[in-house]
């Protein structure tokens, strides 16, 4: 593990911890970089247009631009906002969603905590989210802000409840709610994914796959409702709520919300991928153990776990670019007449399984 | 004991993005359903109607242009169809053709933007830039012609005022069989688009009987299955020479006169348009296209209702003459206008996400709503 190296060559335990805490943030903040970049892109793309084109090479630095942009903006905080609340939205929207990061496996040599409850804690903490966007749209004191709040409060609740239905399968068939742990049942080959039943063999595995892949779609719908991407974007529904809960907001704090969606979208898609499509697992085998240099392993691990994010990232862009929105009644609609029934129906199968 | 509720107000516009202008929607919601819509117009009034009577007949023309800036040709068209009725000049066919073709090459470019943005008000952005490039192309045939892509003063009373460009009628014919293609591809995207239809499919009914004690006239009264065009109705220009359906609303997916069927009727128009101008382009004879206008319009005492079918309905310039060289008075009656009227009655008992929805179908252009 990277924190054991780091605190052995550094003979500093709290330096290490820092630096190893920072990891994931550096990383994230990479990410979100290059995903905006891609939205941009790809959006442009889909729409038969070319994007950024002016600052740098085909565009590539009009985030930097954007960014200074937003850091120089004033800060505008309308006269009968609750200042502290309001004060306070963004970063706690952000921690909600940048904290799920501390239990997520990057590679088999790094994960910011080895939390054995990982999964339970993940869906804990982006609870935060919740309050952050009701205590946004409450302190804005904008009716716009108030509904898109209220909307999303209810949408991300209630899409908890499929995740959880789903992730409780998961863990009621490897017996484990640590990723890390999660994502080393799943070593091997592409068939040892969860997505195609896991290691198990024999005729439980043709059991299985159909039950995952329904689970996997559900998962990922849900995912893509608590995200609030389209087809689920009714809480920022510029067309209606003109962006809903974070209208008021301006500069760096908007900026916040900007970011914190961003690294939403890659940790619901990290946390995805490491419980269907085997985490930082390459699907083809290492290189590393072919050429004996045990060393490269991590990091090809490192490369297929940010393949996999990115490439969730991408679908969710796609889907956005391609499908309208959602009533907010339908939205329910989808989630407690179907996804949730269906989810429930797996559990039980694979609850009898496991038992029998 | 009973909780105190309290119906909410809710503001929408001027200054927002689905209003489609300067539109203030005033709602009154309990939770999210629409109690009543009450429409605030005229941000955009610049007096249209009482500048006209300052003017000479020609000098209308331009301001014309402005009222429906989404299809100034059709505004030109329908106040030259008005002046010559009431002078009683004889165009020549070649105008009458080129007019056509214009006018429905304008239909197609409004219905074009209509799609466009109501895809953008159901939440698909991409539909809209798919639009908007097609309405290029058309944009940039009448900037060939006239010089102008949006306020062009070109349809004349008694004439246009440029012939036809050389490559007109090519790039024209090219433009048909790659808009129909066009259309197939949008009709993909958007118009069968599960939750597209989830979205629209039996929101904002419209019953015909309702439609027609409102005057709802165009694209809005087709969709309630009521056959009325005026281009067939009551034929001005050279329409009756032309083999062309009107679409109405059949309630494919859900009821008739739903803003399905709204949008649908638009994307049907597109096509019915499309086979206008391959007409046209086949028909259109030589001649002189300016030998009509008149020097100086000096229309005989006396009033003229002249009307046509603009992308969005019932254009009618309604014009008294006092017998000089400019109107006494000149009523426009404006499709949006009427159009709008009947929001309140769609919207209410919706949600907050269908009065865009219905909105959107009504395809008002501000700039004519308020004149």
């Amino acid at each position: 593990m990277i924190y054991d190296s780091l605190k052995s060559f550094l003979g500093s335990d709290i330096l290490a911890m820092f630096i190893s805490a920072a990891l994931p943030l550096v990383y994230v903040l990479t990410y979100v970089i290059v995903a905006v970049y891609l939205e941009r892109k790809i959006s442009a793309h889909i729409q038969d247009r070319l994007g950024p084109m002016r600052v740098g090479w085909h565009g590539t630095l009009q985030l930097f631009a954007d960014m200074i942009k937003m850091i120089m903006k004033e800060d505008i905080v309308a006269k009968d906002t609750d200042k502290p609340l309001f004060n306070f939205a963004p970063y706690l929207i952000f921690i909600g969603s940048f904290g799920a990061f501390a239990a997520i496996p990057f590679t088999s040599a790094y994960i910011g905590s080895q939390l054995d409850l990982g999964i339970f804690y993940i869906i804990g903490i982006s609870g935060l989210v919740v309050a952050g966007i009701l205590m946004a749209g409450w302190s804005s004191n904008n009716k716009y802000s108030l509904l898109g709040a209220m909307r999303s409060a209810a949408q991300i609740v209630s899409y908890e409840i499929p995740t959880m239905l789903v992730v409780v399968t998961m863990v009621m068939i490897t017996g484990t709610m640590n990723l890390h742990t999660l994502s080393e049942m799943q070593t091997g080959h592409i068939w040892n994914w969860m997505l195609f039943g896991g290691p198990e063999f024999g005729i439980n595995k043709f059991i299985f796959i159909p039950i995952m892949v329904i689970n996997f779609i559900i998962v990922y719908i849900s995912t893509l409702a608590e995200v609030n991407r389209t087809p689920f974007d009714i809480p920022e529904a510029e067309s209606e709520l003109v962006s809903g809960y974070h209208t008021e907001y301006s500069g760096m704090k908007f900026g916040m919300f900007f970011l914190a969606e961003y690294a939403n979208m890659f940790a619901v898609s990290c946390i995805v991928s490491a419980l269907f499509l085997g985490g930082y697992q390459s699907p083809v085998g290492y290189l590393g153990n072919l050429i004996h240099a045990q060393w490269m392993i991590p990091i090809e691990q490192f490369f297929w776990f940010s393949l996999k994010g990115i490439l969730f990232v991408c679908v969710q862009m796609w889907i956005r670019w391609t499908v309208p929105r959602l009533r907010v009644d339908q939205l329910m609609a989808l989630c407690w007449k179907y996804l949730i029934p269906i989810a429930f129906v797996n559990l039980l199968i694979i609850g009898l399984l496991t038992v029998l | 004991m009973a909780l105190k509720t309290e119906e909410m107000v809710l503001n929408m516009g001027p200054q927002h993005p689905s209003t489609h202008g300067v539109l203030r929607l005033e709602l009154i919601l309990e939770g999210e359903i629409i109690q009543k819509v009450t429409p605030h117009i005229g941000y955009l009034h610049r007096c249209f109607e009482k500048h006209t009577e300052a003017m000479t007949y020609p000098q209308v023309v331009p301001y014309t242009d402005r009222m429906d800036y989404l299809s100034s040709m059709y505004n030109e068209f329908g106040y030259a169809v008005a002046v010559e009725k009431l002078c009683g000049i004889e165009v020549p066919e070649r105008v009458e053709y080129i007019r056509v073709i214009m006018g429905e090459f304008q239909r197609i470019a409004s219905h074009l933007v209509a799609i466009g943005t109501y895809g953008i008000d159901i939440g698909a952005f991409t539909p809209f830039l798919y639009c908007f490039r097609d309405r290029e192309t058309i944009l940039n045939l009448f900037e060939i012609t006239c010089g102008a892509r949006l306020m062009y003063n070109y349809i004349w009373p008694g004439g246009v005022s440029h012939d036809l460009h050389p490559d007109f009628i090519r790039l024209a014919k090219e433009f048909i069989p790659y808009f129909r293609k066009t259309i197939d591809e949008l009709n993909n995207l958007l118009s069968y688009n599960k939750i597209f239809i989830e979205r629209t499919a039996n929101v904002g009914i419209l019953p015909k009987e309702t439609a027609i004690n409102f005057g709802i006239t165009g694209p809005m009264l087709r969709a309630s299955g009521f056959k009325w065009d005026i281009r067939k109705d009551d034929p001005y220009s050279v329409y009756n020479k032309f083999d062309f359906n009107i679409p109405v609303g059949q309630g494919l997916v859900g009821t008739v006169g739903d803003s399905w069927d709204r949008y649908y009727v638009r994307v049907l128009e597109m096509e019915e348009s499309c086979k206008i101008i391959e007409q046209a382009l086949e028909q259109i004879p030589e001649g002189d296209v300016s030998s009509a206008i008149p020097k100086r319009i000096k229309p005989p005492v006396g009033q003229v209702y002249g009307r046509v079918e603009n992308p969005r309905g019932e254009l009618g310039y309604f014009i008294i003459s006092n017998g000089g060289t400019s109107p006494f008075r000149i009523k426009v009656r404006g499709p949006s206008f009427v159009n709008l009227s009947i929001i309140d009655e769609l919207c209410r008992g919706y949600m907050i996400a269908d009065v865009i929805t219905i909105l959107g179908t009504t395809d008002i252009v501000l700039g004519e709503v308020d004149r």
